[in-house]
């Protein structure tokens, strides 16, 4: 068994700590938005788990890439770990948006163009951990998951844009938003503070859980090489 | 004379927590279920060590 790593103990604590600074940030430090009221405050997640989901479904589509020039399964586990962290991630961007909206735009869900693409990302992924299982040979395996990947990713700039090329109710926070945005605000010096240290604390957070899951991965395959070993 | 009218931002609080119950919710059972996977794989590694050894 290998030890832990130090650094990755430290950034343990240091995650643990970004994300209760960055709770405090957002719950007390920032102020409460005038309109809106105190639901205005779950936005400094909801971003900030979408920024590093999107960030682990585009590092798994660099990871395909990397798998299929190499052919090094190492790459492989790095690919699954950053869609399993990005999935969790975007789950809860997805639920913390719905409960966002229930009371500014009086409904859980509409089949609004960002909700809609954002929908369909985190179901491809889903469905990525679905059709890997059906798939015995490592290296077949890994190769589906590297083209799978990569055709997914492509998913991540339409969910980017889709606020900023379609007609959208959703407000668009740093650029133009379209005519139609409801629940948009202008960002307070406080509230800018929450934000980006909310961006800042996750990306730690993300590497965090992205180190810790690519050892478990590691480990998962040298425990099944083992096992193959004994059985013979 | 004037009357200025101060509209209180409406009560969503309960909106927020719920947001906030749930977000934190997912991200602790996410970190449990990698250290029961972890401990898992420990424990199989240990047995299968074993087996190799008595081999």
């Amino acid at each position: 068994m290998q030890a832990k790593p130090s650094t990755l103990k430290v950034l343990d604590v240091v995650s643990l700590i970004l994300l209760g600074v960055s709770a405090y940030l957002a719950l007390v430090f920032a102020p409460t938005e005038a309109v809106m009221g105190e639901v205005q405050r779950v936005f400094y997640f909801h971003v900030a788990t979408a920024w590093v989901g999107m960030l682990g479904f585009i590092a798994a589509g660099v990871s395909g890439i990397i798998y299929l020039r190499t052919g090094d399964l190492k790459w492989d586990r790095v690919e699954m770990a950053a869609v399993e962290i990005s999935l969790v991630f975007f789950f809860i961007t997805i639920v913390l948006g719905s409960i966002w909206a229930r009371p500014v735009w009086n409904t859980w869900w509409t089949w609004d163009p960002r909700l809609t693409t954002a929908a369909i990302t985190e179901l491809i992924y889903i469905a990525y951990f679905m059709l890997r299982q059906g798939i015995e040979d490592p290296d077949r395996r890994a190769r589906f998951g590297a083209v799978y990947t990569l055709i997914g990713a492509v998913s991540v700039p339409i969910t980017f844009m889709a606020i900023r090329l379609f007609r959208t109710i959703h407000p668009v926070v740093i650029g133009t938003e379209s005519a139609e945005a409801q629940g948009g605000f202008n960002m307070t010096g406080d509230m800018r503070i929450a934000f980006f240290f909310a961006l800042f604390a996750f990306t730690v957070i993300f590497i965090d859980l992205f180190w810790n899951r690519i050892r478990m991965g590691t480990l998962a395959d040298k425990v099944e090489q083992l096992k193959l070993k004994v059985m013979q | 004379m004037f009357f200025f009218q101060f509209q209180a931002p409406p009560d969503t609080s309960g909106y927020m927590i719920a947001g906030y119950a749930i977000a934190f919710g997912v991200m602790f059972i996410y970190v449990v279920s990698l250290f029961i996977r972890y401990r898992n794989l420990n424990r199989d590694m240990s047995m299968f060590e074993e087996m190799d050894k008595d081999k």
